[in-house]
């Protein structure tokens, strides 16, 4: 069995290895330190960190005002927070002005579970994704999450960075993290799968599944949303004959959305979406949730055996 | 940098001169907001010549004083005064809300001297505050300055912030309401009544100045009153009237975006000679 990790612990530990590296980072949060553990840093650093309460809005602002001075920001609340209540405040305060905000959402997707759909950001990627200058990276599991983190420290301008609630799998022996670089977890000429976030382990599962059925899959961990890596898209377009794409959001707006713009306009081929089909969540354990909304290893197992000729 | 100061007479000859530019900007762009650029241009004017400490050929000199324009479509205001200060030259006022010009409709980075963007209305003073908290994680002197519009006091944003800045004990924060009482539909007490302010921003922790927001005297007393006040935020209520300055546009919510026409800006031109 995998290790299985919190993504916000490994964000919260990495957060005070940065804090500690670079006087120049602040953290800010809006009542939910301890979940997105951001309490980390306050506990180590608490002059360069401000707890806001439960007003977004003016954290988002204010974090475009510390940029400004050139701080590079650090903040986090729960995903449906950070980019729907505050969207205004990213588009004008932070993504116009290109500042060094890193907003890193935590208890994304479905999986959020028992809060149900007012907590269950299925929309965030979508709403990030039409900001010009925002960089987006959807971590595959907790070492990644790490890797996020240091990519948004170093590289300049705003980044979303989405982690989930529960623990992940880690996914074992991939290729080093770079930021705008798909990341090919498997090889394979059959079909190519891109998934992002916990649906690299399910379509890990699936790769696994079909290879005993002699079906051969190339699984392409697409990390990073934005920038886009088009060449891993046209190669895959180019060497296998169709596309499954699989994400924790809805279908319209995120990763598979990205996949299919680029395919539709350069290499028109089948573009299977497994996502979330335009619905709101709701209520249930996490395992439960991910077979009602067909998100599991099964149903993109299916998806490439239905399609494969 | 120090700048030099001006007297009450210069200063008034200033925001003349500024209200001039206002409306030769807004002729020409043929669109933009006169009603509440006339109104704070005595505050703005009274800011950047005596109280603001900047280096004009170096924008980003990292003790400088910050200002920022909440109500961003008040810019026209903001431009004039940044070109008499000398971030760049005069004949670009002319540009305003051109393609490809740097004086954008409302305000950008990319203009010289401004730090952040606004135009959506609410945002401006949590910008404020977060350079407020830099200056006191980098145990600098510089002091924070934010212009906000009454109408853009009906924002939630804004009251988030309040709460904030107090909360933080930011001293080092001023935010000056130019309170014209009109907002674009009407009278600001008709569409969403603003008062009592003074007692609501009270409420929220700030120390309050009520001033009359075209004397010259109390602008600037304000201004001092305000660097002396620890451990909370202040907070100047100018009252003002919209279009100051013009005789057919003072009070007449129609100036609030509408530009002058042509006849009407010769016509202005006039009475601010």
């Amino acid at each position: 069995m995998a290790e299985q990790l919190y993504q916000r612990d490994i964000y919260g530990q990495t957060l005070l290895k940065l804090g500690a590296l670079d006087k120049n980072i602040v953290v800010l949060d809006a009542d939910l330190s301890s979940s997105t553990r951001t309490n980390l840093f306050a506990k180590q650093f608490p002059d360069r960190f401000f707890n806001f309460g439960v007003a977004e809005q003016n954290m988002m602002a204010t974090a475009a005002g510390l940029a400004s001075c050139g701080k590079t920001v650090f903040l986090s609340t729960f995903a449906v927070f950070a980019a729907g209540r505050a969207w205004d405040q990213i588009r004008v305060s932070i993504g116009y002005n290109n500042f060094n905000v890193k907003i890193v959402a935590t208890h994304a997707g479905i999986t959020v579970g028992p809060d149900g759909a007012s907590h269950q950001a299925l929309e965030d990627i979508a709403l990030m994704r039409v900001l010009p200058n925002m960089n987006i990276i959807v971590p595959c599991d907790g070492p990644q999450a790490a890797d996020a983190v240091i990519a948004a420290a170093k590289n300049p301008g705003p980044f979303y960075i989405r982690l989930g609630r529960s623990k992940v799998p880690t996914i074992e022996n991939k290729d080093d993290f770079k930021f705008g670089k798909a990341q090919v977890i498997s090889e394979g000429s059959d079909v190519t799968i891109i998934a992002c976030g916990i649906m690299v382990f399910e379509a890990l599962l699936a790769v696994k599944s079909l290879a005993q059925k002699g079906i051969k899959v190339r699984l392409v961990n697409m990390h990073t949303i934005w920038p886009l890596d088009k060449e891993a898209i046209l190669k895959a377009a180019k060497e296998t004959k169709f596309f499954v794409v699989c994400e924790e959001h809805n279908v319209f707006g995120g990763l598979a959305s990205s996949i299919d713009e680029v395919v539709a306009e350069h290499c028109p081929k089948k573009v299977i979406r497994l996502g979330i089909r335009n619905r709101f969540g709701q209520s249930g354990e996490p395992a439960d949730l991910l077979k009602e909304y067909n998100l599991t290893s099964l149903d993109i197992e299916k998806a490439v055996l239905s399609n494969i000729s | 940098m120090e700048n030099k100061q001006l007297s009450v007479k210069e200063l008034e000859a200033r925001a003349k001169e500024t209200r001039r530019l206002i409306i030769e900007m807004l002729a020409k762009a043929g669109s933009g907001h006169p009603g509440g650029s006339l109104s704070a241009a005595d505050l703005v004017v009274a800011l950047y010549f005596n109280i603001l400490r900047f280096n004009a050929k170096d924008p980003q000199w990292s003790e400088r004083d910050r200002f920022h324009m909440s109500k961003g479509h008040c810019c026209p205001l903001w431009y004039a005064v940044l070109a008499q200060t000398g971030y760049f030259p005069r004949e670009e006022l002319m540009t305003l809300r051109q393609l490809g010009s740097n004086l954008q409709g409302h305000p950008a980075r990319m203009t010289p001297g401004i730090e952040s963007a606004s135009g959506s209305l609410g945002q401006g003073l949590s910008v404020g505050l977060g350079m407020a908290l830099a200056a006191k994680i980098d145990k600098k002197n510089y002091r924070v300055y934010v212009l906000l519009g009454d109408g853009e006091t009906q924002e939630g944003n804004i009251w988030e912030a309040a709460m904030a800045c107090s909360h933080f004990s930011c001293d080092n924060l001023c935010a000056i309401l130019d309170f014209n009482g009109c907002q674009i539909d009407g009278r600001c007490e008709d569409i969403m009544g603003l008062e009592p302010l003074v007692a609501k921003w009270q409420a929220f922790g700030w120390h309050v100045i009520e001033i009359d927001g075209h004397d010259m005297n109390q602008i600037l007393s304000a201004y001092e009153q305000a660097k002396t006040i620890k451990s909370k935020p202040t907070i100047i209520i100018a009252r003002t009237v919209k279009g100051k300055g013009v005789s057919f546009m003072e009070g007449v919510i129609s100036f609030h975006g509408k530009a002058p026409t042509k006849e009407e800006a010769e016509k202005a031109l006039k009475e601010l000679s």
